[in-house]
């Protein structure tokens, strides 16, 4: 395999955030590596978009570095900051399609602008994304005012894996789902992990989508950020963390993944 | 060079695959796989050890094209490190098969032209029956006001009247000033002519007071005023805000509409009021400037050309004109479902039709004072 293997996908390094002087990150440093599921967790207001924003190069942070894999996202050229948005795919927490394009014209949306392809080879494509997260056929031509809640999360991710990323971004995928389509979504998770070797970042509050999908998760408290695998964070002493992880609802979720 | 190769070997196809295979490459893999002709039967084996990056795009294209193109009974079997998407890539083509074999496309239905025909007349049918739901809805309310003067939100009319009118003021008068002195001028040019420059303040008078006054001030209102309209509500619409309000028992006719017509029917009467002062004195102006009438000798004039109806004839119009603005801007409002795109579609809509409405309204105003000589 490739070289980039062993590099972090992601590395940010003492990440300063600041909005008129409230601090949301203060020195916030992790890492994911490859072919995992990183949870990011953190109360209302520590600024989990804002990371994700940042990591995307969407917002310029008041300090710090962001890698992504390998390219120190400050320091490229318009080009390179294009090919480089190619590897990665964001699903938005709203799914943020297109509301004037449908479905199928979302999906082929990046397709069409990246490389040039055949109608037919573009129709194909869709309907590969569009089995690859589990939506019928007759999902493309709809428009998303057309789709519910749960469709609508899942256009937005086939939309974002039409390029063939390696790394997927998600903002609270399983906010507003039922519990079934939940469940659905993590299962969807954990096979795109393993058949297209995905690496995935996922912003989420859903307790029992971190304790089925998540390899490790990343807390952020008090503007920094705690990165360790699901039994280590059980572990942890911070009294957040501790109230998170060890509350009513984070006791049924926990027993509901581990039998 | 090419992306693939078919060779028949006895009953049995051998497919080799050659170069890039990314999905970058899809482009030029795309009309070779279409290139192949079928049927195929037997068994095929594909033979990847010289393809290159395989992407997830082109061999899911391989695949649905092997399906199409093979019959029933070909047996697939890869070769020579085929990409660990083949399996899975495979399985899911098989599920959006149909019973028959043949792969579900999704084919929008084709409407004929009469089915759109009637499609079109049912709406219009269903849309005219709403807005005279609407009209009633609106006068109920203000029906009620009547016994119980409460449900005329003061607050409420009090903000729009400024939002609608007095925020209005500046664009309004700058309007109906600009404009009167360019009828002005057209018209002195012309009346020069005849050497009957002095008539210029009959065309100006009696132009501005009837006409262009309430007129150019309904569609400024209409542009500005019906959009916001449209516009406030639409997106109150979208966030669920008027369900909420139904919910908690309250009616949003009586809450957003009513305060909003109620407002721009008083607003507009005082905004025309100005725009027709500010007319004559434009008028006024460039009498002065331009054909040396000194103001004592215009107002003379002014008084002679007037008749007792002149300008009683452009007000009594700007109260319609605001109801038929007030009504379709909240109107489309209303209308506004589910999406953005529809919130921009439908205030277009709003102002398109209601400078419509007010200039049909008007030029019917002008058959009906006609013929009761008002």
């Amino acid at each position: 395999m490739d070289a980039t293997l062993d590099v972090p996908v992601i590395r940010v390094t003492g990440l300063v955030n600041r909005f008129d002087g409230q601090v949301v990150h203060n020195g916030l440093s992790f890492e994911v590596r490859s072919n995992e599921i990183m949870g990011v967790v953190g109360g209302s207001g520590t600024g989990k978009t804002v990371l994700l924003r940042t990591i995307l190069g969407l917002r310029r942070p008041q300090a710090g570095k962001v890698e992504l894999l390998g390219h120190d996202i400050e320091h490229l050229s318009v080009a390179e900051r294009i090919a480089l948005s190619r590897s990665y795919g964001v699903a938005f927490q709203s799914g943020a399609l297109i509301s004037s394009l449908t479905v199928a014209q979302n999906i082929q949306l990046p397709l069409r602008e990246a490389y040039s392809m055949s109608e037919d080879a573009l129709d194909e494509l869709v309907q590969l994304n569009l089995s690859l997260v589990g939506l019928a056929p007759d999902a493309a031509e709809k428009y998303p005012a057309q789709l519910s809640g749960g469709m609508v999360k899942r256009a937005s991710i086939a939309r974002a894996l039409s390029l063939e990323p390696k790394l997927l971004f998600l903002d609270e995928p399983t906010s507003g789902l039922d519990p079934i389509s939940a469940a659905d979504f993590d299962a969807l998770l954990l096979y795109l992990r393993a058949e297209l070797k995905l690496t995935v970042v996922m912003i989420t509050h859903d307790l029992d989508s971190l304790f089925r999908t998540c390899n490790r998760v990343s807390v952020i408290v008090d503007g920094c950020m705690v990165t360790d695998t699901l039994d280590g964070i059980l572990e942890n002493t911070h009294p957040w963390i501790r109230e998170y992880f060890h509350g009513a609802r984070a006791r049924a979720a926990e027993r509901a993944a581990h039998g | 060079m090419q992306a693939l190769t078919l060779n028949r070997q006895g009953d049995d196809w051998r497919l080799e695959l050659h170069g890039d295979w990314s999905l970058g490459a899809m482009g030029r893999i795309d009309p070779e796989l279409r290139a192949l002709s079928g049927p195929l039967s037997g068994t095929l084996v594909c033979d990847w050890s010289r393809a290159e990056h395989p992407g997830i795009g082109p061999v899911w294209s391989l695949l649905a094209r092997l399906a199409d193109i093979g019959t029933p009974q070909l047996a697939l079997r890869h070769e020579g490190n085929p990409p660990h998407i083949v399996q899975l890539l495979g399985k899911l083509q098989g599920e959006i098969c149909t019973a028959d074999g043949k792969r579900a496309v999704a084919i929008p239905p084709h409407e004929g032209a009469i089915a759109q025909l009637g499609r079109w007349t049912v709406l219009q049918g269903t849309e005219g029956r709403a807005v005279l739901a609407f009209f009633g809805r609106i006068a109920a309310v203000l029906g009620q006001s009547f016994t119980q003067p409460r449900v005329l939100r003061l607050r409420s009319i009090v903000r729009h009247l400024h939002e609608t009118g007095v925020s209005a003021i500046p664009i309004v008068s700058l309007i109906a000033f600009l404009i009167s002195v360019v009828v002005a001028y057209l018209g002195a040019q012309q009346l020069s002519k005849f050497g009957a420059t002095i008539f210029v303040v009959d065309l100006v008078t009696i132009a501005v007071l009837r006409e262009l006054g309430v007129l150019l001030t309904a569609i400024i209102i209409a542009g500005r005023s019906g959009s916001a309209f449209a516009a406030e509500i639409g997106v109150m619409e979208l966030n669920q805000e008027i369900d909420a309000l139904r919910a908690m028992g309250m009616n949003p006719i009586e809450l957003l509409v009513v305060p909003r017509v109620v407002a721009l029917m008083i607003a507009l009467p005082c905004l025309t009021v100005i725009a027709d002062a500010m007319g004559l004195a434009g008028g006024g102006l460039l009498s002065l400037v331009q054909l040396h009438i000194p103001a004592a000798q215009f107002t003379v004039r002014l008084r002679e050309a007037l008749s007792p109806t002149t300008f009683w004839a452009g007000l009594v119009k700007a109260p319609v004109f605001a109801l038929l603005i007030g009504m379709v801007g909240a109107y489309r409002g209303m209308q506004v479902r589910e999406s953005a795109r529809e919130l921009g579609r439908l205030t277009t809509m709003a102002v398109v039709q209601s400078i419509f409405l007010v200039i049909l309204a008007d030029a019917f105003f002008a058959v009906l004072f006609q013929q009761i000589d008002f």
